[in-house]
């Protein structure tokens, strides 16, 4: 056990949990201000509710060696899973530490899907949804990524920090809800302005500083691994956000702060599955490159097909996350991490092919369970709020709170 | 010359707008105020303390118009902003005194258009 590496794990799980409340500042910026308290408090809720599902049966479905598909209920209740170090997962630090730093990775990426549903979701609906979600969908994912015997783990896939895992699959399933429970009313006379910007840049700046624990924090010690992390984290994110305010500016006229925050975070999350892979260089090209990919859908793809992804969950987590995944293949090497292996770049083609592979899997299996649990939520309690609730705004109808007084 | 006062439901706005602008009137101050009529306001609760009867979030517009666009600029209003429930809103027609436009000092019926 190293005193050393428990500390930072245990840092960077905290890290990671505040990446859930800069989330929803970031979203809650986005919606009109009828319903930032909505907002917000679907991510707090699930900071709540899948803080006890982890626990109780999430870490054991997804971490406990099982079989190829999933983990089994034996480390139910967190019965087994010691402050003894568990070596198939870290050797350096209590297991419940590595439990903990988990759990934070549970509680956003459902968070992330918000993005898709925002302003029109019924709230009830939004929480059983929830729960089946990070049951059904993410807990057997991140099993055969990440927990031992997982079948796309034995296949070689990489994934570092959660690209796949969380920002791929919390994309997917994005734009499933996105496509299926339809457009915000009148959206089409009137495409509704944020209402509050600098909640975003707030938002932004507190996941920006959460992800040194998301991507550093999972090299699962305090060594050379997690600093490459940390440096090619910041560095992507730099690198996406300029790339984005400079599209901005030559495609609009003018760079906005709102561009160079969606940059930011897509250059954080295309770098999540590549951070313990590739070295510094490479990461600017990610970073550059993604925020080409990321605008590209959220202002020509997006309009083209249609869909509501109202806050672009789909169009910065799942097309910056298959970017990451795929230039995890392309840039991978043996040199920053002897433990990873060669991409496309270092000699390796056959890395890019299992990285495309994982993609499609998760792409299809989110997709189809995604869609099954939506229906069958729908059929028992209904999702989408009525039109004139939806009018009035989920925080009157739904929480009966305001955000804003207008009278003192 | 007439002043039309009308207070909306927030989410009409567009739709009022552009009937307005069907109209030809495109003229318009708009402002956000609370209030409530028949609808009785909305309930609140915060940490378990109950408000209820709280004033609803409203559009005012407020259009200065010429007597023969009186008529359109009703029609257009209530186009746009009426649901049939109630919270859709009232227009009050007022008697307009006198309009001047700053820039040329123009007065009367001409300033308005």
């Amino acid at each position: 056990m190293n005193s050393g590496d428990t500390a930072w794990v245990l840092i960077s799980a905290a890290l990671v949990l505040l990446m859930t409340p800069g989330l929803a500042f970031f979203y809650g910026g986005m919606v009109r201000r009828k319903n930032v308290l909505s907002v917000l408090m679907q991510c707090f809720i699930i900071m709540c509710v899948l803080g006890i599902q982890w626990v109780l049966f999430g870490y054991s479905l997804s971490f406990h060696p099982g079989n190829g598909f999933w983990g089994g209920l034996q480390w139910a209740g967190l019965n087994g899973v010691s402050l003894e170090p568990y070596t198939d997962y870290a050797g350096t630090i209590p297991h419940q530490a590595f439990m903990i730093f988990q759990a934070m990775f549970a509680i956003i990426t459902p968070a992330l899907i918000i993005g898709a549903f925002a302003e029109r979701m019924k709230f009830s609906a939004f929480l059983i949804f929830t729960l089946f979600w990070a049951t059904f969908v993410y807990d057997p994912l991140c099993h055969w990524v990440w927990g031992m015997g997982g079948w796309l783990r034995n296949l070689g896939a990489l994934d570092f920090a959660g690209g796949t895992v969380v920002h791929i699959n919390a994309g997917i399933a994005a734009l499933v809800t996105a496509i299926i429970l339809g457009k915000r009313t009148n959206l089409d006379k009137n495409v509704p302005a944020p209402h509050n910007l600098p909640f975003v840049a707030l938002g932004t700046g507190l996941l920006w500083f959460g992800w040194f624990g998301f991507n550093a924090g999972s090299a699962l010690a305090a060594n050379g691994l997690a600093v490459n992390a940390f440096v090619v984290t910041t560095t992507s994110a730099s690198a996406a956000g300029l790339s984005w305010a400079l599209i901005e500016w030559f495609r609009n006229g003018k760079p906005t702060i709102f561009g160079v925050c969606s940059g930011a975070v897509a250059g954080l999350v295309a770098i999540t599955p590549a951070a313990g892979f590739v070295s510094v260089i490479p990461a600017i090209i990610i970073g550059l490159l993604v925020s080409v990919f990321c605008f590209i859908a959220v202002t020509i793809i997006k309009p083209l097909f249609g869909y509501d992804d109202s806050l672009d969950a789909f169009g910065v987590h799942c097309i910056g996350g298959i970017w990451g995944a795929l230039a995890t293949g392309l840039f991978a090497s043996k040199l920053v991490n002897p433990a990873g292996n060669d991409g496309l770049f270092f000699g390796n083609p056959k890395q890019i092919l299992i990285q495309l592979a994982t993609v499609l899997v998760t792409v299809i299996y989110t997709a189809v369970v995604t869609f099954v649990i939506y229906k069958l939520v729908d059929i028992f309690v209904g999702v989408r709020v009525d039109e004139k609730t939806e009018a009035m705004g989920l925080d009157l109808t739904q929480h009966h709170e305001r955000a804003y007084t207008v009278l003192e | 010359m007439k002043l039309v006062i009308a207070i909306i439901q927030p989410h009409k706005l567009e739709e009022v707008k552009d009937q307005l602008y069907r109209a030809e009137v495109n003229l318009i101050t708009v402002s956000e105020v609370l209030g409530h009529g028949r609808q009785k306001g909305v309930t609140e609760v915060y940490r378990g303390h109950k408000e209820t009867g709280n004033l609803l979030r409203k559009i005012r517009l407020e259009i200065a118009v010429n007597d023969n666009y009186l008529e359109p600029t009703i029609k257009a209003i209530t186009k746009g902003a009426k649901t049939g429930e109630t919270g859709d809103g009232k227009i009050f027609v007022l008697d307009l005194e006198e309009c001047v436009r700053i820039r040329t000092e123009e007065r009367g019926s001409l300033a308005i258009g």
